[in-house]
This record gives structure tokens, sequence and C-alpha cells, in this order.
């Protein structure tokens, strides 16, 4: 080719995160206070209020307290709060306020109990809708009604009769992830092609080998195609659910945030969410490349 | 007694159009002796590919059935194994995965070194060895048949279904297969029902052609005896005298029932006597007057 190699997509992304992080520095960069114009009095009053205070070589500058809730923070203050989470990522200071680490490992388990037991529930009922037309064709109805129904409107109802917001964080997360894959599930399995079937039946699999042998790897793709819309949407419910709930989470660490007026910690609570996204969506298709194959 | 006969076997389909039925093909009574290759050639639709699903379990006739070895067939089963036109090998496996797969289900008392050994033998048979761990899509459509053959042999069937078994397989490729073929079966002499619609290809391969009329209500109407002595091969079988009366004498009978309009003209005084047997065997000048027997 004999192309330099120096069109690499990596630089560009820096490229671009450089003039964001720039651009949202000097957008909120806040200029120092000048008291030329203003009275004594009127000095003495933003004093009083908490807006300024006097250095002490009788300078007056802006409350450092009061910057912090002023505006929208810029890169640095988020990068030191989050510099700062970080360094307390492994500590428990109390019920309510544990470390980022412990944080991210509730919202990651969460997540995972009620993702795994949506898709198996979804895989096995999705296989017997596929091989039973009859039967997909009387339930598919309730399916298509209950598959657009938000999982968080299941919320009070959950509570109410599970009684536990530790689960129905779960159940959320169950109810968010279950409808892709059902669906899609049975849809690749009634599609697999028929000679597979033929074959199957011909060699006189049993019901279980047919099952793991020619339908479960038959469907496979189409199953990992609703499986990847079902974890993305229960991703989505998680974090709405953990604010709701008041569960420890990456969720929750951004309502709480929210409560303390720290808007640093806020962004750095949805950074931490977005991470989290990325890592577990690597790992989700790490697992999708060993199960799907080329026609 | 024969050792696969099909049984006055007829077939209906629910019509498209209202509630009446379609017949497919009716009234079909052929007797398939042990080791013998039976070929049927009929035009797209006239319900063949429907006749071989029947003898293997995968369809059920309307009336009628197909009994094997004194059993009537009521589903499908290792002693019959279909040779599919879309190959059906499972593209999540790989050759050799495909074959024990098959393999494994026809020896389930086997051992993992007997099943390995078994399996490599008839990937040898069909010249596949380095291709073992290939998924099907790496392989051509050649390729991917000869996998097809080697499961169904493999598995050592009492009838092998071939089902247009070359269709998809590009004409140059083709002949070397259908040459392959000849030599497994020599090897083998497996009883064989194959379905196509490629003359030359019945011909090279079959010991009896059935033409079957077009559809719907489509009947076998002549059964040819292919005359040529094995072994055969592609080259010295257009040498051979009957070759092109056999030849001409299918194609003539295809081309009359090309349209549905001339379907019924030629047979119709033998409607309902049954097939008549075409034999080129004793010296029929005409190719288009051979000897006929009821």
């Amino acid at each position: 080719m004999g192309i330099k190699q120096t069109q690499h997509p990596f630089f560009i992304s820096i490229f671009f995160l450089g003039i964001f992080l720039f651009a949202w520095h000097v957008a909120t960069i806040s200029p120092p206070f000048d008291p030329t114009g203003k009275t004594e009095e009127e000095l003495l009053v933003m004093e009083f209020n908490g807006d300024i205070t006097q250095t002490d070589d009788g300078q007056y500058v802006w409350n450092p307290e009061k910057e912090k809730v002023k505006g929208v923070p810029g890169p640095m203050t988020v990068m030191e709060k989050a510099r700062i989470e970080l360094n307390e990522a492994f500590v428990i200071k109390g019920t309510n306020d544990h470390g980022i680490a412990f944080l991210v490992g509730y919202t990651v388990s969460r997540f995972a109990v009620g993702f795994l037991a949506a898709s198996g529930v979804a895989i096995l009922l999705g296989i017997i809708l596929g091989l039973n037309q009859i039967l997909f064709r009387a339930l598919n109805p309730f399916i298509q009604v209950l598959k657009p129904i938000s999982p968080l409107a299941w919320m009070p109802l959950l509570l109410y009769t599970v009684k536990d917001p530790k689960w129905t964080a779960i159940l959320v997360v169950f109810m968010a992830a279950i409808w892709p894959t059902l669906a899609t599930t049975a849809f690749g399995v009634n599609t697999l092609r028929k000679e597979y079937l033929q074959v199957a039946a011909i060699l006189q699999l049993s019901w279980f080998k047919r099952l793991y042998k020619v339908i479960l790897p038959g469907a496979a793709p189409t199953i990992v195609n609703g499986l990847r819309i079902s974890f993305g949407s229960a991703l989505v419910a998680v974090v709405p659910a953990e604010m709701l709930l008041g569960e420890l989470g990456v969720g929750y660490l951004s309502w709480i945030e929210w409560n303390n007026l720290d808007i640093a910690g806020v962004i750095f609570a949805i950074l931490v969410v977005g991470t989290v996204g990325v890592i577990l969506d690597s790992g989700f298709n790490k697992l999708a490349g060993l199960v799907t194959y080329q026609e | 007694m024969s050792f696969l006969s099909i049984d006055h076997m007829s077939k209906y389909f629910p019509s498209h159009s209202g509630n009446g039925t379609v017949c497919i093909f009716e009234d079909v009574t052929v007797k398939i002796t042990k080791g013998e290759f039976v070929t049927v050639i009929g035009h797209s639709g006239c319900g063949k590919s429907t006749l071989l699903n029947i003898i293997a379990g995968l369809e059920t006739p309307t009336e009628g059935g197909a009994i094997l070895n004194g059993q009537e067939v009521t589903g499908p089963g290792l002693d019959r194994m279909v040779v599919f036109q879309s190959f059906a090998l499972m593209p999540w496996m790989t050759v050799f995965e495909n074959i024990a797969l098959a393999v494994r289900s026809a020896y389930p008392t086997w051992s993992s070194q007997e099943i390995k050994a078994h399996v490599q033998k008839y990937i040898t048979l069909v010249g596949l060895q380095g291709a073992e761990t290939k998924k099907p899509t790496a392989l051509s459509g050649g390729m991917k048949q000869r996998v097809g053959l080697a499961r169904a042999f493999s598995i050592e069937p009492k009838v092998l279904l071939l089902d247009e078994p070359f269709a998809q397989i590009d004409a140059l490729t083709r002949g070397v297969i259908q040459e392959e073929l000849v030599q497994m079966w020599n090897a083998t002499r497996n009883t064989v029902f194959m379905v196509t619609h490629d003359v030359d290809e019945a011909i090279l391969l079959s010991d009896r052609i059935m033409l079957m009329t077009n559809g719907p209500s489509a009947r076998i109407a002549e059964i040819v005896d292919v005359t040529i002595p094995r072994p055969r091969s592609r080259e010295t079988i257009i040498e051979d005298e009957h070759y092109y009366k056999i030849r001409n004498h299918i194609i003539h009978f295809l081309v009359r029932h090309a349209s549905h309009g001339h379907a019924g003209e030629s047979g119709d005084d033998a409607e309902r006597s049954g097939p008549v047997e075409i034999n080129f065997r004793d010296q029929a000048t005409n190719a288009y007057e051979p000897v006929v027997s009821h």
C-alpha cells in the first residue's frame, strides 16, 4: 500500500476529545471577581450572602464553596472529583456511602442476575413457541402488548408484590430483558432451515440432543441478536431503577450526588455508568462471537 | 418380495383456492430390489421430491404407503438417509463433526476412537482429507455435497435417498462427483432411490429410470431399463449402443410432457394398467419403438 498509517482513528478520537474538553473548560470558566463599580455596602451584602469571601490580603474573590453549585463544573473540577472518588474506591464510609468500586459491583451483579434469569426464561420459552406454531400464534398477542411496556412501569406493582427493593430492582432488569430475547428466539427457532430438523429427525436424535446440537446452535445468531437488544434495554433500565428504589449502585450514585448538589459528582457518575456499559458490552460481544456462525 | 415397495401411493395437498384438495401424484406403485439404483425423472413440481420425502418418512402419504424390508414406513429413521439438494450440513459444525453427528447416532455404542476412524474412512472416500476442521461455509458446493454423501454413506443405511443431489453444483464439478458416486455405490451396492431432472445423470447412475408425468395428478408413466453394463463411466457410457436410444427416449418423453395440454395424450390407454416398461436389450432398431412389455 505504501501509505503511511498515520490516519489512525485513535488519533482522531483523541483530537475530538481534546477539542471537547477545551470547549467545556472555556465555556465553564468563570471570570475572577471584579469589585470595581460596587460600593462597600454591596460587597458586604455579597460577603454576608456567601457569594464572595475576603482573602488574607483583603481582596474579594468568589466563594469557592458556592462555586461548586454555581453553573456547570469544568473538566478540571470533574477530574478532581474523579480522583477523590477513585482514591476511595474501596472504602466504606457509612451505610449509604460505599466506594465507587462497590457501587459498580452492586450494579453489575444486579444487572447480571436480572439479565441472565430473563435470558434463560426467554430462550426456553422462545424455543417452545418457535417449535409450536399454534402456541406461538396464541401467545403472540400477549407478547406484543407486554413488549412495549417500559420496565419501569412495572416497578410500583413489583415493589408492592415482592415488598423488597433489592428484588424489585432485579425484576425491573428482568422485565426489560425478557421480551426482545423471547420474540427473537421464537423467530429464530421458527425460521430455522427445515433441512436441519429433517436431518435431526432422520438421525433419530433425542429431544435433548436435537435441542443443543441442532436447534440452539442453529438459532444462536438470531438469539444473540435478541440478547443484544435485551442487554441494551436492561442496561438502560438498571440506572433509573436504582435511582427510584434507592438501591446502592452507579445509578444511585448519580441521584445521591444530585441530592448533594454536587454537579461534578453527577457528571462523574454519568461517566461511570458509561464505562460500566462499555465493559459489559465488550464482554457480551466476546461471548456472542463464540456462538455465531456464517450460513 | 421386493426390498422397498411403494404401494398405491397418492398424495393430496389442500388447494390454495377454497376448500378442495390438489392431487400431487396418484396411485404410484414401484417395487425396488435390494442393491438397485432407481431414479425418478420428471419436470419440476411433478411431486417427485414429495415421493422421496414420503419414503424418508418426512412427509406422510394420503393413500397407500411405502414398505421397506417388510415394514411400513411411518417416520424418519437411520435406515433411510437423505442427501439433500441444499446439502443440509450444519453450518456451525466442522466437516468432521457433521459426519460424526450421524455416525454417533447410528452406532451409539461405539467408542470415540471407533467413531473417529469410521468418519475418517468416509472423509477419505470422498477425498476431503485436510478439510476435516473446515466449516461448510469454507467449502465449495461440490465439496459440501461430498460431505453430504460421506455423511449418508457413513451410517450405512438400507436405502439412500438422493434428492436432486447435484442440482446446485456447477456442471464441471457435477460430472466428477457423479463419477465418485458411481464408485462409492460400486463399493457399497446400497439400494438407492434418486430424484433428478438431469437425464445424463440418471442414465449414468441408474439401473431403472421411472418417468413421471407432470402434476397435478402426476403418475409414473414409464419405467426405462438402463441396459448399459456396469461399471460405467461418463467417458465410455456414451459409446454404448443403447445410450442414445435411452437418452432420446427419455428426452422425447419429457418434451412430450412439457406442457399440461399434452400430458394425458400419450399414455391414455396405459392409464390404469400401471407404468409401461421399456427395455432396449432385445435389439430394437428404432429408438422410439422400443420393446414394450406390460
